[in-house]
């Protein structure tokens, strides 16, 4: 009788734990969003710094995104998911920055 | 047992309460994030098109980006896909503590409703373009741009789709080990698609604003 109570306690304080990590993401999704807009929309700062801060903006977020919504944290022991994260990363990187520094080089020895 | 050791699987784990369903889940989802990894492959290489296709030259005379992003219109699409990224874990916590079919199929119905909101403002957006001249077919920018943002509505569609043939399963089939898998699945491929929204939402339409 006591187990059982104890189990649905458990329970209700690990539902409360998930749900929470939906809605600290949300929030801080939207902390994260609304910042970048308003520099969008009015132009208060130069354009070299709004960019950089555009960018900042998005990186977090993306790590928010993996960590509340994806759940995609350090503290596991088995690493497989996010070696084939990073390594993604890695490719991601490679193809995509190439793909940017030959075609930019191209296009500026086109002038 | 403390948390770690009943995670077997990034994302929203069923534990342990839900027995074969919670163990096997641990090889599909390491599957399907093979799926979503090369996915984000090729959004990442359509993005990198994209970032060619960013000078004057590329812009070819045609639209650039003051003439085709309408940011209040992306401020509504982000406000709805980010909201219905919560609502699918809220159908995913429906799932892991049992609260029943029609608990679950109202929170996925509610993510359909808000992505299909998301879709019909993007192409709302699109049909203005091509009203206004800025068709894919007009210059570079202008092709990598529909090619990317077309990509992830396409996704985004797709994942609809799959809410509803979802939805018909919890009823159709119930709740069994595949289908509680399924929708694992779906829910990390929904967040994944959010993901890949902030990086569109932040490399070509906050950026192209700031640069216009």
């Amino acid at each position: 009788m006591n187990a059982t109570k104890n189990d649905r306690d458990d329970l209700a304080r690990q539902r409360a734990h998930d749900t929470r990590l939906y809605i600290v993401g949300f929030v801080l999704a939207v902390a994260l969003t609304v910042p970048p807009f308003i520099l969008a929309f009015t132009g208060i700062l130069p354009r070299g710094a709004s960019l950089v801060l555009v960018g900042i903006a998005a990186l977090v977020q993306i790590v928010v995104h993996m960590r509340f919504f994806l759940h995609v944290d350090l503290s596991r022991q088995k690493r497989e998911d996010l070696q084939l994260i990073l390594f993604t990363v890695l490719l991601l990187a490679l193809m995509g920055g190439g793909t940017i520094w030959i075609l930019t080089d191209l296009a500026a020895r086109m002038h | 047992m403390s948390e770690a050791d009943t995670k077997l699987h990034p994302g929203l784990n069923l534990g342990p309460s839900h027995g074969e369903a919670h163990e096997e889940a641990e090889v599909v989802l390491f599957g399907f994030w093979v799926f979503l990894m090369s996915d984000l492959i090729t959004f990442g290489l359509v993005f990198a098109t994209f970032a060619t296709m960013l000078s004057p030259m590329s812009i070819a005379g045609g639209p650039g980006p003051a003439e085709v992003i309408d940011l209040t219109s992306i401020a509504m699409q982000t406000t709805l896909l980010l909201l219905s990224t919560m609502t699918f874990g809220f159908a995913s916590i429906a799932m892991k503590y049992e609260d029943g079919r029609g608990r679950i199929a109202l929170w996925l119905a509610v993510t359909a409703l808000l992505g299909a909101g998301f879709v019909a403002l993007e192409v709302k957006d699109f049909i203005h373009m091509a009203s206004i001249g800025a068709a894919p077919s007009r210059s570079g920018y202008l092709s990598a741009l529909w090619s990317l943002v077309g990509l992830h509505g396409l996704h985004v569609t797709v994942g609809i789709v799959f809410v509803g043939v979802m939805i018909a399963q919890i009823f159709a089939l119930g709740l069994t080990n595949q289908v509680k898998s399924r929708l694992l699945r779906l829910a990390l491929y929904w967040h994944f698609l959010d993901i890949v929204w902030v990086g569109i939402m932040s490399g070509v339409f906050l950026a192209g604003a700031l640069s216009a």
